[in-house]
């Protein structure tokens, strides 16, 4: 049965710190970087005017912010962060700690480029630099998803077969401070969605001790380490059975990724976050002229959902595949070696293109996107070679 | 649940290991024979013990036990034969001899 | 707090087992063993642990030496983990998630490398937030398990493997950080350095008071490291005693805003004394080195006296 539906207008930013007073989790130790401040403002608020009875926690660093959250969720409290850019850079090594214990916490990442040169705005190279991590990864294209995807976040870390750290992430600014409207749900029906944390064995349970964080000799630490990735593999169904209790909810549907106009899409567009919805604006405008475009939107990136990506882009005949990150490894982006990995594992041989765009907050625009339709289409057609790992609306001679 | 530590070894495939290899239980460590590692042994002469207690603090594996109010026999199956103990007795109750045993 | 009576204290049950690995002769596990009877029976604790020589040794999957619960998280954090358990339990007690007679306590232990140098920060931040917990340093004065390299902790002069002494170094350059100064700059209620007398009732008694004081307290507890120091093993305690006994070590507190010296030598030993039996500074005694022991010397001086000005003042 669906909630009733209110309707809002917030930003990224706000949307999240809502959706983190119905939740009114345990604890949340947080330090704060651009452009997720107002996360922990927001939350800190609440708690200073008696909205929710969160212990905030304010750390001198971020990496003593995931380091308490390792400590408090270990000791059995439900704990969130919020983060960006540096700040999740700082957390790294305390990133894999979390995930490697097994411990449900939920990140959320306001998106922003990693230094140097710093810079303020977006780009998904901190999310990426995180990507091998052991964090389930859920990206969002705007205010409602990023809303949405938090309160999804925590029946899937805390389920059983999972326990794993999710990370929610939202493009710093472009969706973190853009105010757009939204449908919130009823704070009782999140709490219920949500559920009470009820873990099994903490450090804080009563006559039951348990010790956390061993050194580990080679004999165990590799099948550790394959356990972990089981969880992540099984995290694949936690994440898709939670999608449709939450459609149950709200009416909005989710899954690994949206696909938009892509039944009959000869070139498709598979990028993640907020330049989704200026792609979809591109191939609104490409159907009107006839031309088949569509966009794959990546939700997961963590499971990778490389299977269903294959089948997804079997039927199309080139595949653009839009990074907002350099992976300086002289040849693309990360989601281009992924997807193009899927596409010959699963043997579908379609022209994939990999593109790198909007660094640093670099505008990403419709004529952008329609520049690239047409050269892909000369790419599919055999008129023009593939060139890969081209810089979107990078100044250059000539 | 609480683990049980003797059904993890070195062959225990990975689906039964500990999730995070965390140990649902305290002082498990107590089944591994550190008492091994020794090339000196204190040796207790009862005798001679006045109770003082000086050298049960000073252990760092914890080997001289408390029986109620008075030291026991040294614990050889952790005791890593450092000898503290016996530099600490003010009634030369404890000698060290060389080698693993009394 | 409890009457001292090392008999009564040694009855209650070992909150650390025997079967760690740490090496024999070791003064760390001591200081665990001592500071952990300061724990009232009754009460249940959360230890955290930064990675050092007692993380590596103490919990080797699936051997744990700790009977209460206990989290290492990494090098640096041992102070901001700890903040977190502690305040998950604060949290979990508001909305009775935890019964109410059941109480814990939080203490944290790390070497000088997490306290002093990599947990430094860590460390400040939960003091200076307040969090009800007690941090120990085990103080052995170098890196010892990734193999002695100095550390700010470090005394003047001591040969380590990267201070090494040759033809054109005498050991480390620089005299200690004196690291209870700082944290009780932090104006926490309690801060105290320690090390093993006779009876034990010194750490004994600090590390009960740090515990049962409300809010973040830190302890310094001088560990004689056999290898690091390179000292005659059984002479663990000679070596504690003569480190206070020279003023080296001394035993004093700062509880409230005021500072206490706990013990003053009647006759306060030359340095020589604490130096001479250490292999790490076995260079001092070379012919023509004789004023590095002055030096030595006059910088113990120095704080000693400063201290009992501190002293005086409270």
């Amino acid at each position: 049965m669906s909630a009733e539906r209110i309707k809002e207008r917030m930003s990224g930013n706000e949307a999240v710190a809502e959706a983190i007073r119905q939740v009114n989790p345990d604890v949340m130790p947080a330090f704060p970087i651009t452009p997720s401040t107002e996360i922990p403002q927001m939350v800190a608020n609440f708690i200073s005017n008696g909205k929710i009875d969160t212990e905030f926690i304010p750390v001198e660093s971020e990496h003593s912010a995931m380091s308490a959250a390792i400590g408090a969720e270990a000791a059995g409290a439900r704990t969130m962060t919020a983060t960006s850019s540096a700040g999740l850079a700082l957390m790294w090594e305390e990133l894999l700690l979390a995930a490697s214990n097994r411990l449900p916490i939920v990140l959320t990442l306001v998106n922003r480029t990693l230094s140097g040169p710093i810079n303020i705005n977006c780009d998904h190279s901190d999310g990426m630099g995180a990507r091998d991590t052991g964090w389930i990864q859920i990206y969002a294209e705007n205010n409602q998803e990023a809303y949405d995807n938090y309160i999804q976040a925590y029946p899937i870390a805390e389920d059983p077969r999972v326990h794993l750290p999710v990370m929610i992430c939202q493009d710093g600014f472009i969706t973190s401070h853009a105010v757009e409207n939204i449908d919130l749900l009823p704070d009782d029906a999140v709490r219920q969605f949500v559920g009470d944390y009820r873990p099994e064995e903490y450090l804080l349970n009563p006559g039951k001790p348990v010790s956390v964080g061993p050194y580990s000799i080679s004999a165990y630490a590799m099948e550790a380490k394959k356990n972990q990735e089981d969880a992540m593999e099984r995290a694949r169904d936690v994440i898709l059975e939670t999608a449709a209790r939450f459609q149950n909810l709200s009416g909005r549907k989710y899954g690994f990724f949206e696909q938009y106009k892509t039944k009959d899409a000869e070139i498709i567009f598979l990028l993640m976050g907020s330049a989704a919805g200026t792609a979809k604006q591109a191939v609104d405008e490409l159907r009107e002229k006839g031309k088949k475009a569509g966009v794959l939107k990546l939700r997961v990136f963590r499971p990778f959902p490389e299977k269903e990506i294959a089948e997804a882009l079997r039927n199309a005949k080139g595949v653009a595949i839009l990074d907002r990150c350099e992976s300086y490894n002289g040849c693309g982006g990360p989601l281009g070696s992924e997807v193009t990995a899927a596409l010959f594992r699963h043997k579908v041989q379609i022209e994939a293109v990999n593109y790198i765009y909007g660094l640093a907050g670099r505008d990403f625009t419709v004529t952008h996107v329609k520049e690239l339709y047409e050269e892909m289409h000369l790419v599919c057609t055999g008129e023009k070679k593939a060139v890969q790992h081209q810089y979107v609306g990078l100044r250059k001679e000539n | 649940m609480k683990t049980d530590i003797s059904k993890i070894n070195e062959q225990t495939p990975h689906e039964e290991l500990t999730e995070g290899l965390m140990i649902f239980a305290g002082g498990t460590a107590k089944r591994f024979r550190t008492g091994e590692w020794r090339t000196n042994t204190p040796v207790f002469d009862r005798d001679k013990c006045k109770q003082c207690l000086l050298c049960v603090p000073v252990c760092p594996d914890g080997s001289i036990p408390m029986v109620g109010e008075e030291r026991g026999m040294f614990d050889y199956e952790h005791c890593k034969g450092c000898g503290i103990c016996a530099r600490v007795c003010p009634f030369g109750a404890i000698t060290m001899k060389e080698g693993i045993t009394a | 707090m409890e009457d001292y009576r090392l008999k009564t204290m040694l009855q209650k049950p070992e909150r650390l087992s025997s079967g760690h690995r740490m090496c024999a002769g070791c003064g760390a596990t001591i200081a665990v063993r001592a500071v952990l009877r300061g724990l009232h029976e009754e009460d249940r604790a959360v230890i955290g642990n930064a990675t050092g020589c007692l993380e590596v040794s103490s919990f080797m999957y699936p051997y744990t030496a700790w009977e209460d619960s206990y989290i290492h998280n990494a090098f640096e954090n041992a102070g901001a983990t700890l903040s977190g358990v502690e305040t998950a339990y604060r949290a979990l007690k508001k909305r009775g998630r935890l019964p109410e007679e059941e109480t814990f306590k939080f203490i944290t232990f790390g070497g000088d490398g997490g306290t002093y140098d990599i947990g430094f920060q860590s460390l400040s931040g939960a003091m200076e937030r307040g969090h009800d917990l007690v941090y120990v340093c085990y103080d052995n004065g170098a890196y010892m398990n990734t193999g002695i390299q100095r550390s700010s902790a470090t005394p003047m002069f001591a040969d380590t493997t990267t201070t090494p002494v040759g033809s054109q170094s005498n050991g480390k350059m620089q005299n200690r950080k004196d690291l209870a100064s700082i944290i009780a700059a932090h104006d926490v209620p309690y801060v105290a350095q320690t090390t093993f007398t006779k009876d034990f009732q010194d750490i004994h008694r600090k590390a009960e008071r740090a515990i049962y004081t409300k809010g973040a307290a830190f302890l310094n507890v001088m560990t004689p490291c056999p290898r690091g120091w390179r000292y005659d093993m059984p002479d663990l305690m000679e070596i504690c005693r003569l480190g206070v006994e020279t003023c080296y070590w001394p035993l004093f507190e700062y509880a409230e805003g005021k500072w206490t010296l706990n013990y003053e030598p009647k006759k306060k030993l030359p340095i020589e004394d604490f130096l001479r039996p250490q292999g790490r500074f076995k260079h001092l005694f070379k012919k023509g080195n004789e004023d590095l022991l002055v030096q030595f010397q006059r910088e113990v001086d120095r704080r000693w006296e400063d201290l009992q000005y501190q002293c005086a003042r409270a």
